[in-house]
């Protein structure tokens, strides 16, 4: 049988460090690609001003680049640490992505940002704006492989159960790698990514404008945010939506809980604006509801059904059912592999096998349930409805915000009315510096979104979470999460400070170059406007 | 589809390239956590401090890589080794990890503000960041030699059975011991290379040459004790090279004194060792003759010879099991399916080229030696 408390702990000392994790790259991926523009102009049009830009927010890049590069250490070996049968049993599939992002991500933008930081006067401008870009685009190709390989827990093609190894193994290693929910996943989550930084950017600008400080890099800085952030957030919320939905019993699931939609509708479903879901009720109470949305967004046709969690839940208890004969052959064949008629068996129900292991969180053999525990088990394919309705709310509200709000933004920069001498443009200016912690709000959120969706699956509908876990103790996972939680916690606090305390300094260079290699074109004429306060 | 490798060399190819990440980090980032761990005591003063960090400030960061990519690469390719490893070395690996992610924040954090506390405060959380990971890493390996006390259940679940203390016996302190003067030698290799001659050259090079005398004594050291403690395993019985990777379906047994048998077997594997030996002899040679570009080359040596030592005293094995030797990891029952090993195979061959290739590109644009000079100068220094 299965502590659960060790699952509990391990699942909570992954969800700190991810999260934590997941402060910093965000702002990575977007300001990255915000670096590659400023310096794309720059280069294009040779006036120094962009280059004090650029360097600009590079230190500040530069300062959240190390915790992401920092936590991300953990991240790579934590499988293993903490989820050593999950590894096991998926690595020769999940593996992959993770080397192959380590081969292919990590290595590029390791390399390049030594030279972006350190080569401004050993590379011509046009190979360092070479390296930028190769920054920008070995943190973005991460994402793609990490995303690869979540999206396969969320929909796992290409692979089957071998029993000879009893591990999953993978039989179509380009299903894997062109997973349409990684692909989704890919777009929403780099887009979220340039949304952050793109608020980020916004709002420091907005406060030295406010301020009447550098003026000249700021407005510069709102502009190139405020175009990239309305790019962004439209992708965001329009490519977001296509994360796959109907591909799987578990994908269906997460969107009949995230809807909190209890009972199938006839189609095409209404779309639930407000509600108030029970779980121990199994129903939504206070129900705001507009017609025909949701059919017609989740399957793209007006005949299209959306599954409810009812008919979900029944369909899992026949899938159970399967499970047990597969995992009754799997067992057969441990003890004698040559038995034909259990390979057969096992054939013919092995893409229910893991359903059978819902009940091993009742039962150490699935093959004594009774038909109660059998319901008692297709119950728990129900992740947590109300959080995860008032999740989704919550980050498609925000969503949908900050489309208006770059809307506005880019408008202002549009016809450059910076002046802020009243009314509208300064209160526009103070919200963006108070919203910048909002996008965090949103990716944390859209994180535990899909990962409470999945549950109560590692891997959809093959391994549940429960049976993912290393074999620990309950002091070691604690040692670890307080370890880390210290460690981190002091970290976040030196980071902001540096931040803050970089932000004040602004643009201001501390020494004097020396002469480049390559020297830029009106040197001296850039040090003036370093030393600029206003215009 | 039938990968046009087998199954069998497919794993000694992935067996050979577990060793080529090691002993890639080894090099790479190994001069890396050497260079930290010397850092308070090579560089006096904060300018000195500074030249020996911006010796390796650019290029840590791609180097560090090397050790993410090995976590990487064994779980694609070793599955089993990377899940009963990393579970069962649980508090040594947070150590590991903890002490790793003290180096980033370390480079990147010291220098952004004046204040000589604060300095000197990320100084040792450097010395910290490098010296824990080079002994830890030298420690698991002395365990992993002398066997983990771990077994497999019918569903090869793992359960480890042993402690944080006990992964520290005289044995494998040795081996840390051994890990942390290689890497040693190795950082202070880099920084006679790397750092214009003054009093921080000269005292890397007092370092390098005290860490290649321990580290001849401590490899021979190591190898009597190996053989006298009697550590080693076997196979035995009918092996199937290509079966199904499930340690479930081969005999294993403790066999005291097995780890010297490849050596008898085949002498020409006798050529690991001597690198070992050699190696540190060179790198002392170049130290004392100003020859730095041969010391560095005399260090890396070292390295890859005394890693290789360990990779084939052990073969086929990768994690013999102690305490239920039957369920013991080795290339024929651990490692990923027949077509993950080929499809990985194809992206390395892709890859590592297109690595290395910018590798050293980086290294050719950040060459030359740090001066007191660029420290003062340089705005973007460290």
């Amino acid at each position: 049988m299965v502590d659960m408390a060790v699952i509990e702990l391990s699942r909570l000392q992954f969800a700190l460090t991810a999260l934590y994790h997941f402060l910093f790259v965000p702002l990575t991926l977007g300001l990255s690609f915000m670096l590659v523009i400023m310096e794309s102009i720059y280069v294009m049009t040779d006036r120094p001003i962009w280059r004090v830009v650029t360097r600009f927010w590079a230190k500040l890049f530069a300062i959240n680049f190390v915790l992401g590069v920092a936590t991300g250490i953990t991240m790579e070996f934590e499988f293993g640490t903490n989820w050593a049968y999950f590894s096991h049993y998926v690595g020769d599939i999940f593996g992959a992505p993770l080397a192959i992002e380590g081969l292919m991500a990590f290595f590029l933008e390791a390399t390049f940002v030594g030279m972006m930081f350190f080569g401004w006067d050993k590379l011509s401008k046009r190979q360092h704006l070479f390296t930028t870009f190769m920054v920008a685009l070995g943190s973005n190709l991460s994402a793609l492989w990490i995303l690869i390989a979540n999206g396969w827990m969320q929909h796992p093609t290409g692979s089957r159960f071998n029993p000879d190894t009893m591990r999953m193994e993978v039989t179509d290693f380009a299903a894997v790698i062109f997973n349409p929910v990684a692909q989704a996943k890919f777009v929403h989550t780099v887009s979220a990514g340039y949304v952050c930084a793109s608020v980020f950017v916004l709002g420091v600008s907005s406060w030295y404008i406010l301020r009447g400080k550098w003026v000249a890099v700021a407005k510069r800085s709102f502009t190139v945010a405020a175009a990239f952030g309305l790019a962004s957030s439209l992708s965001v919320v329009v490519l977001g939506d296509e994360s796959g939905y109907t591909l799987t019993d578990n994908q269906k699931m997460k969107l009949a809980s995230l809807e909190a939609m209890w009972h199938t509708e006839p189609a095409p479903a209404g779309i639930t604006l407000f509600g108030i879901p029970s779980m121990e009720g199994r129903e939504t109470r206070y129900e705001i509801k507009v017609p025909y949305v949701l059919g017609l967004i989740s399957t793209r046709s007006l005949t299209g059904q959306v599954a409810g969690i009812d008919e979900l839940v029944v369909k899992a208890e026949t899938r159970i059912e399967s499970g047990i004969k597969a995992y009754d052959a799997v067992e057969k064949l441990k003890v004698n592999r040559t038995d034909l008629a259990a390979r057969a068996q096992f054939e013919e129900h092995k893409l229910d096998l893991g359903y059978a292991m819902l009940l091993k969180r009742f039962m150490a053999d699935p093959r004594a349930a009774t038909p109660a525990d059998i319901q008692k088990a297709a119950w728990t394919t129900v992740p947590n409805v109300p959080v995860m309705f008032w999740l989704f709310r919550g980050m498609a509200g925000l969503g949908f915000f900050f489309i208006a709000f770059f809307g506005a933004a880019f408008y202002m920069a549009s016809i450059r009315r910076f002046g802020c001498a009243n009314g509208f443009c300064r209160l526009f200016m103070r919200a963006a510096v108070w919203i910048i912690p909002l996008p965090w709000l949103a990716i944390e959120g859209g994180w535990i979104l899909a990962e409470i969706g999945r549950q109560p699956w590692a891997i959809d509908g093959v391994l549940p979470t429960f049976l993912g876990a290393s074999s620990l103790t309950i002091p070691q996972i604690w040692t670890t999460i307080i370890g880390f939680t210290a460690l981190y916690g002091t970290l976040a606090v030196i980071e902001v400070r540096l931040m803050l305390a970089a932000i004040a300094h602004g643009p201001i260079e501390d020494h004097v170059p020396h002469q480049p290699a390559y020297p830029a074109q009106g040197e001296a004429r850039f040090q003036g406007y370093a030393a600029l306060p206003a215009e | 589809m039938v990968p046009p490798i087998d199954y069998e060399t497919l794993r000694v190819i992935w067996w050979l390239l577990m060793g080529v990440l090691l002993i890639g980090f080894a090099l790479t980032d190994g001069f890396d956590l050497g260079v930290a761990a010397l850092l308070p005591f090579v560089g006096k003063t904060d300018e000195e401090r500074r030249m020996v960090i911006n010796a390796v400030g650019a290029t840590w960061e791609g180097n560090q890589v090397w050790f993410i990519l090995g976590g990487g690469a064994i779980f694609a390719a070793w599955p089993f080794v990377y899940a009963v490893s990393f579970s069962g070395f649980y508090l040594a690996m947070f150590l590991v990890l903890a002490a790793l992610i003290l180096r980033p924040v370390g480079f990147k954090y010291r220098s952004k503000r004046p204040d000589p506390a604060w300095r000197s405060r990320w100084d040792w959380a450097l010395f910290v960041g490098g010296f824990v990971p080079a002994l830890v890493f030298g420690v698991a390996v002395g365990n992993v030699l002398a066997g983990i006390p771990f077994r497999l259940d019918s569903d090869l679940r793992s359960f480890y059975e042993g402690t944080l203390l006990g992964l520290f016996h005289p044995f494998s302190l040795l081996a840390g011991l051994l890990s942390v003067t290689m890497l040693v030698l190795h950082g202070s290799a880099w920084l006679a290379l790397k750092i214009e001659h003054g009093a921080v050259h000269d005292r890397a090079k007092r370092f390098g040459q005290i860490a290649a005398v321990l580290s001849i004594v401590l490899f021979a050291a190591g190898g009597v004790m190996m053989a006298t403690m009697g550590y080693g395993f076997r196979m035995q019985g009918a092996v199937d090279p290509a079966g199904p990777s499930n340690p479930h379906m081969a005999a294993m047994i403790a066999a005291p004194g097995a780890w010297l048998d490849n050596f008898s077997a085949h002498p020409l594997m006798l050529l690991a060792p001597l690198l070992g030996f050699v190696g540190p002899i060179i790198a002392l040679v170049g130290i004392r003759a100003r020859r730095e570009a041969l010391a560095f080359g005399g260090s890396s040596a070292a390295a890859t010879g005394i890693i290789a030592t360990v990779g084939l005293s052990m073969f086929p094995f990768i994690l013999p099991s102690s305490i239920d030797p039957a369920s013991s990891l080795t290339v024929w029952n651990a490692s990923s399916s027949h077509m993950t090993l080929f499809n990985m195979l194809l992206v390395t061959l892709l890859f590592l080229p297109i690595v290395l290739l910018y590798t050293a590109w980086a290294y050719k644009v950040m060459f030359g030696r740090v001066t007191l000079q660029d420290v003062r100068t340089n705005p973007d220094f460290y």
